[in-house]
């Protein structure tokens, strides 16, 4: 390697590692910021979907039979109410929202018999079940939900004819590890194209833009080094430094991932051996290339380093949606003429890295496509370095 | 003497935005800067460029310096042509200007060590010029502290010391004393006496007529871009102090009194 090209590079890692505030923000706030959020995220919506430990309380006009005898097995704990007057006082509590009870439930009298000689074609209306419930009281809102399900179980078994999958368990032929690559497949694509994008992002018109702005590179300029070793210098820095970015992110979604999906143990990035793990090192090396070299190039064109933040943001868009077409399955092509579309390429080998059905011919179709597509960004950069219109443009 | 640094019918224009057009109350879409100029310097003289703003002088030292490229004409510099091999012509001059800024984030240390090896100087080498020239500028008390947390005057010096670690036999300073209180300029225009004691060749551009006295051997006066004058600075005072010469020359070209 050039030695004037290593100079470069050596300055750029120093710029970096040595401002605290910088490997801050871009090294270890994403990754744990994901991680923490991920992770209160998960915790959130598992205590939503579960509830907690204890029951909804319902208070119960005329409680039949059917629902008392389900005892401790019912999701819902009854508690007997009879008159008017005790009906209005528990309306107007779960009104205010107050009390101990989530929810008011009214059966009709004999309600079990009703039910049973019932005939739906006689065209008669039917027995009626009233819940009353508080829809701006999340606790009264579930329990509302729970209620209504016991009620349709009630009167599906009524009419029990078939069962579908009894006992639910044993059916899902797919191992763990295959639905633990389905769901890493689907979500983490579109995160490491957004995560890898934004590492770029962070420093690239920063050190870019931003040394155009200062006046810092015309100060480069009038050495003797080489505009090519000072573009590839720069790229080569850069793209270290980016993917270390998008480590930190890439870990700290890994690691929050089944906190997010409830400590769920199909969520298990074990199922990937080092084929996979090294298959991903590839496409996401020679993706930050390319970011790195679009990011740059926009970054040389720009006046300042808002200029440059503002017309990539575009840029960043279209990554992120060529992360989304792998969750859909008809913009998932096969052909490898398909991965010669740079970030197209990169989204779609990850899904087939992390779907545990990659594809060695695309993902050398991708990684050499990046690399030439890298290439030609060192050229234009380099043009870009030696055109004084661009680089003394204000 | 030998002509170490050959001007030739430089020329280079500029285009005008529309903004521009509006604050310079003109038409004009193209701006000539320098148009057609032509001068020489002399191994071990100090040549000056003197002029008002927007005369053309900066445009011709970067042009000097490779940092743009001239319309037409060319610079030779020790008989490497700026045109043809900039890379070269940027080993062996030194340029100076107000426009090249150092990084804020690093020490005056970190910097002449890193320009220092972009330049291709020796460590050992660079160690002892590093030291002799940090001594100098008395630069070492502030060695290791951010170039952000310098003065005006203690930037310029660390300036001044980077755009010659390598020791170049060609030295182009833009306005070398602009906004530097007293002190530090008799800092630098001693420096470049010395210098032209050691046989260095230097292009100064400036419009502080003590300055181009003090140390300059020959000096040119550019007026619209073009060379109105160039003679010794001797046969220019003869008969008139340099500055009275000056608004005389100005007036003959520009249609302008000063009285």
């Amino acid at each position: 390697m050039n030695s004037n090209m290593m100079t470069v590079m050596k300055k750029e890692f120093t710029r970096f590692f040595t401002d605290k505030r910088m490997v801050l923000t871009t090294l270890l706030m994403p990754g744990l910021m994901i991680y923490l959020l991920y992770s209160v995220m998960g915790q959130g919506l598992s205590s939503q979907f579960a509830g907690g430990d204890e029951k909804p309380r319902a208070q119960v006009v005329s409680l039949p039979a059917s629902m008392e005898s389900m005892g401790e097995d019912a999701p819902l704990e009854f508690t007997k109410l009879s008159g008017q007057q005790e009906q209005e006082a528990a309306k107007e509590a779960l009104a205010e929202g107050d009390g101990d009870y989530q929810l008011l439930v009214c059966f009709p009298e004999n309600f079990d018999e009703a039910v049973a000689a019932y005939e739906v074609t006689s065209g008669q209306p039917a027995p009626a079940v009233e819940i009353y419930y508080n829809s701006s009281d999340t606790d009264s809102q579930q329990a509302y939900t729970v209620m209504t399900k016991v009620l349709d179980s009630y009167e599906s078994a009524l009419a029990n004819k078939f069962d579908i999958n009894p006992g639910g368990e044993g059916y899902d032929l797919a191992s763990e590890e295959d639905i633990s690559a389905q769901m890493f497949s689907m979500m983490v694509p579109m995160l490491m194209m957004a995560f890898l994008f934004s590492g770029c992002m962070a420093i690239a018109p920063e050190s870019i833009a931003g040394e155009k702005e200062r006046g810092t590179i015309a100060t480069l300029l009038v050495t003797p080094l080489k505009r090519s070793h000072l573009a590839l210098g720069k790229i080569l820095s850069l793209s270290v430094i980016a993917i270390l970015s998008g480590l930190s992110s890439f870990l700290g979604t890994m690691l929050s991932l089944p906190k997010l999906m409830g400590d769920s143990e199909m969520m298990n990035a074990n199922v990937y051996g080092v084929t996979e793990y090294v298959m991903l090192l590839l496409v996401i090396l020679s993706t930050v290339l390319v970011i790195v070299a679009v990011v740059s190039i926009i970054s040389a064109f720009a006046k300042n380093v808002k200029e440059a933040t503002g017309w990539v943001t575009p840029i960043m868009i279209v990554s992120m949606l060529f992360g989304v077409t792998t969750m859909v399955d008809s913009l998932s092509k096969t052909e490898p003429v398909w991965f010669l579309i740079p970030l197209y390429n990169s989204a779609q080998c990850m899904n087939g890295i992390f779907s545990l059905e990659m594809d060695m011919v695309n993902i050398a179709v991708t990684v050499a496509s990046n690399l030439v597509y890298a290439g030609i960004g060192v050229v234009v950069l380099t043009k870009m370095f030696d055109s004084e219109k661009v680089m003394f443009s204000k | 003497m030998k002509e170490l640094l050959q001007v030739r019918d430089l020329k280079k224009t500029f285009k005008i935005s529309a903004k521009q057009q509006k604050i310079q109350k003109t038409k004009e879409k193209i701006k000539v800067a320098v148009n057609h100029l032509s001068f020489t310097a002399y191994q071990g003289e100090v040549f000056g460029l003197l002029g008002s703003n927007g005369a053309g002088k900066t445009t011709t030292l970067r042009m000097m310096a490779s940092l743009i490229t001239p319309d037409e004409g060319d610079v030779l510099v020790d008989g490497t042509s700026v045109v043809q091999n900039p890379n070269e012509v940027r080993r062996k001059i030194g340029f100076l200007t107000s426009e090249l800024k150092l990084e804020e984030f690093f020490t005056p240390n970190y910097l002449f060590d890193f320009f220092s090896e972009l330049h291709g100087v020796d460590k050992e080498t660079a160690r002892r010029r590093k030291q002799q020239l940090f001594d100098k500028f008395q630069i070492s008390e502030f060695a290791e502290v951010k170039v952000a947390n310098l003065s005006t005057g203690m930037k310029q010096k660390v300036s001044l010391v980077v755009s010659i670690v390598h020791n170049p036999d060609i030295i182009i300073f833009d306005e070398p004393t602009n906004g530097l209180d007293v002190l530090t300029a008799k800092v630098v225009t001693d420096f470049l006496l010395e210098l032209k004691s050691q046989g260095k060749t230097i292009v100064v551009s400036t419009h502080i007529f003590s300055l181009i006295e003090k140390i300059c051997d020959r000096v040119g006066v550019i007026i619209d871009g073009t060379m109105a004058v160039c003679d010794t600075l001797e046969h220019l005072t003869q008969e008139k102090p340099l500055e009275e010469k000056f608004f005389d020359i100005y007036a003959e070209k520009a249609g302008e009194s000063y009285e």
